[in-house]
């Protein structure tokens, strides 16, 4: 068993939010997601105060490793989900977490205080990489503004507090050291990194409907690894990471940067059952003991980065 | 709508063998283990070597096609054409190599409606969107209509697949030269007690909708969209309706043309 914020899971891998719609999965698999649900627990999409529509198409390019997505948080709205998301959410087989974002700390309070009184929920995780519409600085890229927003939201709700970190920030760790000074219970890492491409047949016009998106996938994992080992040697707050995590060997290259939990992402988009894959590899690869991993040895001779 | 379940997670099936229409392949697989498909749904497909490493080091993603036929023994054909890293990393597949497929998705065509027993259904079909059209007409039988339309001759040579079709080529190298949408202006001038059933391109789709809406005739199009996962995960192939952005691999593929404003 692992664990989360006191939350007990039935092994160490969630889904990154946004990344998975079980209502839509259901649509699609039938009760068979729930016999065979892929993570240990379920974070919903980013719920708004007022619904939203999201970004117009295109939405998406592919890259090499990875994509852009533009999808621009479209969801039904706090009133929308708690009516009719979350009676179905509720019938899932594992813990849920709600992902919450707004624009000021008063409609992030409102959204977490909604959510307090709801005992389907399990856990918050807070979006922060949304601009304050009053300051204009992204709540999470910088440590006072993530601070006076857990200041502002912490006494709302006893539920753990999961502050989902941006990568698109100087320094992430001095963050995650300000969401623990403030109150959170725990972080996540990384989420996507800002990026662009541009029209194939119209020069210098973006691709993307909403210009830019976030990039993710094999591409970012590196850098998730490096930010997760950053955020790590500051805080000792449970750490969520992601980014590109497709295989158990990934999965523990992130556990040994510092996560106690790894979320999928991306790589359910080409495997709906990749969270199950992992978790199965990274049990084998710890064999039950995280501390001591067992992990196999290479083909032959002295590591390189080029063979 | 009642629609096909896919069996949860991608399936590693076989290839059991590739054949060329001009332009197009057909990709055959052996799907033993999955539920045969509604005529409209779709499958994501990716090779299970090789995915990746080709023009721009990609495909990284899956690849969305709606099944031209399922064969009694499991067996699933796809039609394809190289535009581009997927398609041509998919089209180089021969006999025994491996695939992983995920699938059957997503809403397919509805049996034609009781309350229009008397409507003839015409099968309209664009390029490489004739696919879903060819297990439509099994289903439908002889007595549907079919108009396909092709850029050029070679392309042309995908109309084997779906016996007894009346074409229209761009270049006028097969049937009339124009657009398979005069054809079905044509048909729906001379009796409008039809039903329309289309597949293709934006502009082709968008002509029939607007034809058939001003012939007041009931059409089901199968629109396209790049997607990512298939299933809703990734909210990426969305396209307007009248009710907002709807997602084409659970909401559709094939919509209600009256749903939707303009097909862009």
């Amino acid at each position: 068993m692992s664990d989360l914020c006191g939350i007990p899971l039935a092994h160490p891998v969630v889904n990154a939010s946004g990344t998975f719609d079980a209502i839509a999965a259901r649509r699609a698999f039938g009760d068979a997601l729930f016999e065979a649900f892929p993570f240990a627990a379920y974070v919903s999409k980013t719920v708004t105060l007022q619904p939203r529509q999201g970004n117009p198409p295109p939405r998406l390019w592919e890259l090499p490793a990875g994509m852009i997505n533009s999808i621009g948080l479209p969801n039904k709205g706090l009133a929308g989900y708690l009516a009719e998301d979350l009676p179905l959410l509720a019938e899932l087989p594992v813990p849920l977490i709600v992902n919450v974002m707004g624009s000021s700390r008063e409609d992030v309070g409102r959204l977490v205080a909604a959510f307090a009184e709801r005992d389907e929920v399990a856990a918050l995780e807070l979006n922060v990489s949304c601009p304050n519409v009053r300051t204009g600085l992204v709540m999470g890229a910088d440590p006072r503004e993530l601070g006076a927003l857990l200041d502002h939201v912490r006494p709302l709700t006893d539920k753990p507090l999961i502050a989902k970190l941006t990568p698109n920030a100087t320094a992430p760790a001095d963050v995650a050291a300000a969401a623990e000074a403030h109150g959170a219970d725990a972080v996540s890492l990384v989420n996507t990194l800002r990026g662009m491409a541009f029209h194939p047949d119209r020069p210098g016009e973006p691709w993307l409907g909403a210009g830019t998106g976030g990039v993710s996938g094999p591409a970012i994992r590196a850098i998730a690894v490096a930010q997760v080992r950053d955020v790590r040697r500051r805080t000792g707050l449970p750490i969520v990471g992601m980014g590109g995590v497709q295989s158990g060997r990934h999965a523990l290259d992130l556990r040994r940067a510092g996560a106690d939990i790894v979320a999928v992402g991306t790589e359910s988009f080409r495997n709906p059952l990749a969270g199950s894959a992992v978790a199965a590899e990274l049990a084998a690869l710890e064999q039950g003991s995280p501390a001591n991993p067992r992990v196999p040895e290479g083909r032959s001779g002295t590591p390189m980065f080029v063979r | 709508m009642t629609r096909t379940l896919a069996p949860l997670g991608r399936r590693h099936v076989d290839v059991r063998g590739h054949s060329r229409f001009g332009a197009y392949t057909v990709l055959s697989v052996v799907d033993g283990d999955g539920p045969a498909p509604d005529p409209g749904q779709f499958y994501m497909l990716a090779a299970a070597e090789r995915w990746g490493g080709g023009e721009d080091e990609r495909p990284f993603l899956p690849r969305a096609f709606s099944v031209l036929r399922a064969h009694g023994d499991g067996t699933l054909d796809f039609l394809l054409e190289d535009v581009g890293p997927g398609t041509r990393r998919l089209c180089e597949l021969r006999s025994g190599d491996g695939l992983f497929l995920l699938g059957p998705l997503g809403q397919g065509f509805a049996p034609v409606r009781p309350s229009h027993p008397t409507r003839r259904p015409i099968l309209v079909g664009g390029g490489v969107g004739i696919a879903p059209l060819a297990i439509w007409r099994d289903t439908l039988g002889a007595g549907a209509l079919v108009l396909l339309g092709f850029r050029d001759g070679a392309h042309a040579e995908g109309a084997a697949l779906i016996p007894g079709a009346r074409l229209a080529t761009d270049d006028g190298s097969a049937g009339h030269r124009g657009l398979v949408t005069d054809l079905l202006a044509a048909e729906l001038g001379c009796d409008a007690r039809a039903e329309v059933y289309a597949c293709g391109p934006p502009p082709m789709l968008e002509a029939v909708r607007a034809l058939c809406a001003e012939h007041g005739v009931p059409a089901q199009l199968a629109l396209e969209s790049g997607m990512a996962c298939g299933y809703g995960a990734c909210f990426g192939c969305v396209v307007p309706s009248r009710d907002g952005y709807v997602r084409l691999c659970v909401d559709g593929p094939v919509l209600d043309a009256a749903d939707l404003e303009l097909v862009a």
